[in-house]
């Protein structure tokens, strides 16, 4: 009898293209920043720029992060995503015209405490909104995707339409609060303040989100959820229930992401959702379906370089977002960091 | 003869026959049956959307892809021929120029945006059309120089067209160029949609409605289900930008609002809907119906709106300007009750 002979396996190192393909997503963003300090060359022009994208896509992120966890834990595909967008912005924008002595006040205390209250509001009217939107429209067209994106589509005009009737046809427009008008200047770039505070909320959300994803028990089976639910929901949890819950969590954030957006714009219109549904597939696209982490590289890529792209070429904004998306597209075309596999 | 005109594709139902005899009788003789500007506005309007409609439902119908960028394609043969008869001066050459240019040009986006990404799964394709849509909804309000901007275009038709040229009085109309363009419209939308039919009942037609069903067991049987879904979205933009250049000749005038809008993409996927996805006679009666709505009973919302303007909430409710709204509801519920629309429900009670 021979023995089996000497058999050391090894793994082959990675190759520098494999481990660079694996963080490349990650190292877009810087990239794109430096790409952006060669085109634009003045440093302040740059910094202020850089800011108003980093906070531009925050925002985009928050809306596009509950639209991609309800896809990727359901198959669902809402496309009235962007109506809880509107409608938080209009609850929001309401309380704070209604906390005017707040708002005016050149208190931060009482200025923030006025945003809080607003924020507030705006994510438990969209929140509930979100679970009767759920339970009316969404639930009786499980497994059909085209259904569901007429049905979804349906909602949205409904939607829309009853924020005319509530608050009737014409835009709102809204002053910041009085603490964060202006702008802080710092190595010659004017910086707005609210979009500063807009990177901050967004960053904190992002890290929150990534917590309560990779270090909670709900995370946990959420994410499993997303992989495999079938599996899961034969381990005995229950991934409707769960569903329900990401469903109105993804639609209180749209209604928070729709107050910064409006007290970004400082005005407010019934269409505004349908608009940023644009920006917002489009990051969920580039960033992979159901995927948290790849929906915030990409809403960081698409604020960075509008707002480049803005400053270079103001007519191109938009397309640029277009080609950004078939140039991710080319290069993989499940987007960046996709969770679920094709189907 | 009749048979072979529908391609075999016959209505099914003695009810639906009839609506559909009715429409064409209507639509053929406008001019006549009907007296004012308006009516004869309203029945050229009906067949442009009959064929926008229609092509839609080559697409969403028997394909099963949903696209938001139809408008688009609409839009883009509509600027065509606004584009070549502001240049090229008043002329057919100009008209003819700007429709096949218009409808190449929606071909060759079709085939960029199908070939990205139908590859992938057929449901970014959703998402990516009315994201190029979007973007070139903005692009065209932002070059105003070329395309007019917000305003949009006016310009001039051949002259044989317009109502300045009077051949005399028949049936006790007087006939007017106006009246020879709505029959150019009425013809072009009456072949182009017999054309539809006849494409829908070809083999090509069999395999999409093949893929729309199972694309996994038309992919394993053989077919090429991307060059399919491809094809399809290229018909479709082709047949759309044609209609819209018959509604730039009937309109002499393109505008982002008339063309682009996403208003009109939503008229569009309700008139699909309601009338019936995957009928082609869906897409009659869905626009008939639709653009008659449209047109006469916002009138009557209007006056429901004042006879309760008593009440809270409700005029607000029934103004005309909401009627958008109404439609909404409708069209969730059809989608939930009658998916089928109006043309499966009547073939069913025939069945049955």
């Amino acid at each position: 009898m021979t023995l089996a002979p000497d058999h050391k396996p090894t793994f082959a190192n990675l190759s520098l293209t494999d481990r660079l393909g694996k963080a490349m997503p990650v190292i877009l963003v810087p990239i794109l920043i430096v790409l952006g300090f060669v085109a634009i060359g003045a440093p302040s022009s740059w910094l202020t720029l850089t800011v108003s994208g980093l906070a531009m896509g925050m925002m985009i992120f928050i809306m596009a992060s509950g639209l991609t966890l309800v896809f990727g834990l359901m198959d669902v595909i809402n496309f009235g995503h962007g109506a809880f967008i509107s409608v938080g912005a209009f609850v929001g924008v309401s309380v704070l015209i209604a906390l005017g002595d707040w708002t005016g006040a050149a208190s931060l205390l009482l200025n923030m405490a006025a945003i809080l209250l607003a924020v507030v509001a705006a994510m438990a009217v969209t929140g509930a909104l979100g679970w009767g939107f759920e339970r009316v429209i969404v639930k009786p067209v499980y497994g059909a995707h085209l259904k569901q994106i007429l049905v979804t589509v349906g909602g949205l005009i409904v939607i829309e339409q009853l924020i005319y009737v509530i608050w009737g046809p014409d835009e709102i427009f809204i002053n910041r609060p009085e603490m964060l008008k202006g702008a802080v200047t710092f190595a010659g770039a004017a910086m707005e303040k609210y979009r500063l505070l807009a990177v901050g909320i967004g960053l904190v959300l992002f890290i929150a989100m990534r917590m309560v994803l990779r270090r909670t028990k709900i995370g946990l089976i959420v994410r499993a959820g997303v992989e495999n639910g079938p599996m899961v929901e034969a381990l005995g949890y229950r991934l409707r229930i769960v569903f329900v819950g990401v469903f109105i969590a993804g639609s209180a954030l749209a209604g928070l992401g729709g107050v910064m957006w409006g007290l970004y714009q400082e005005v407010i219109t019934a269409g505004m959702g349908e608009e940023m549904m644009v920006l917002v597939f489009i990051v969920v696209i580039i960033g992979g379906l159901g995927s948290v982490e790849g929906a915030f590289i990409g809403a960081l890529l698409v604020g960075l370089l509008q707002n480049y792209i803005a400053f270079l070429e103001p007519k191109l904004a938009l397309v640029s977002n277009i080609a950004l998306m078939t140039a991710i597209l080319m290069w993989r075309p499940q987007g960046m960091l996709p969770v679920v596999k094709a189907k | 003869m009749i048979v072979k005109l529908l391609s075999g594709d016959q209505p099914r139902s003695v009810l639906l026959t009839l609506l559909l005899l009715v429409t064409l009788v209507c639509l053929a003789g406008a001019p006549f049956l009907f007296d004012g500007v308006r009516a004869l506005d309203t029945a050229a309007r009906i067949c442009i959307f009959i064929v926008l409609a229609a092509s839609y439902d080559l697409l969403l119908g028997y394909g099963g892809i949903v696209s938001f960028a139809h408008t688009m394609f609409f839009g883009l043969g509509a600027y065509g021929v606004a584009l070549t008869s502001s240049h090229m001066g008043r002329g057919f050459d100009a008209l003819l120029v700007g429709s096949v240019s218009g409808a190449v040009a929606a071909i060759i986006l079709a085939l960029l945006i199908g070939l990205f990404s139908l590859r992938v799964r057929a449901i970014f394709f959703a998402m990516i059309t009315l994201a190029v849509a979007s973007a070139l909804a903005v692009l065209v309000s932002q070059f105003s120089g070329l395309t007019g901007g917000e305003d949009g275009l006016t310009y001039k038709i051949p002259r044989v067209l317009t109502s300045a040229n009077r051949m005399g009085e028949f049936m006790g109309t007087q006939v007017s160029g106006k009246i020879l363009n709505y029959y150019l419209v009425f013809t072009a939308a009456l072949i182009l949609f017999l054309l539809l039919l006849r494409i829908v009942n070809s083999p090509f037609g069999r395999v999409l409605q093949a893929i729309r069903e199972n694309d996994f067991r038309a992919e394993a049987i053989g077919y090429r289900v991307i060059w399919y879904r491809t094809m399809a979205t290229c018909l479709s933009a082709a047949v759309a930008a044609l209609a819209g250049s018959l509604f730039a000749i009937w309109l002499r005038y393109v505008g982002p609002d008339t063309t682009l809008s996403f208003e009109i993409m939503l008229d569009i996927l309700l008139m699909v809907v309601i009338g019936g996805m995957g009928t082609m006679y869906g897409a009659v009666i869905g626009a008939t119906l639709f653009i008659l709505a449209q047109t006469y009973l916002q009138n009557l919302m209007g006056s429901a709106s004042e006879a309760t303007s008593a009440l809270p909430l409700v005029p607000d409710l029934l103004d005309p300007d909401r009627w958008l709204m109404w439609l909404g509801v409708l069209f969730i519920l059809s989608v939930y009750f009658f998916p089928t629309g109006i043309v499966g429900r009547l073939r069913e009670r025939r069945a049955s």
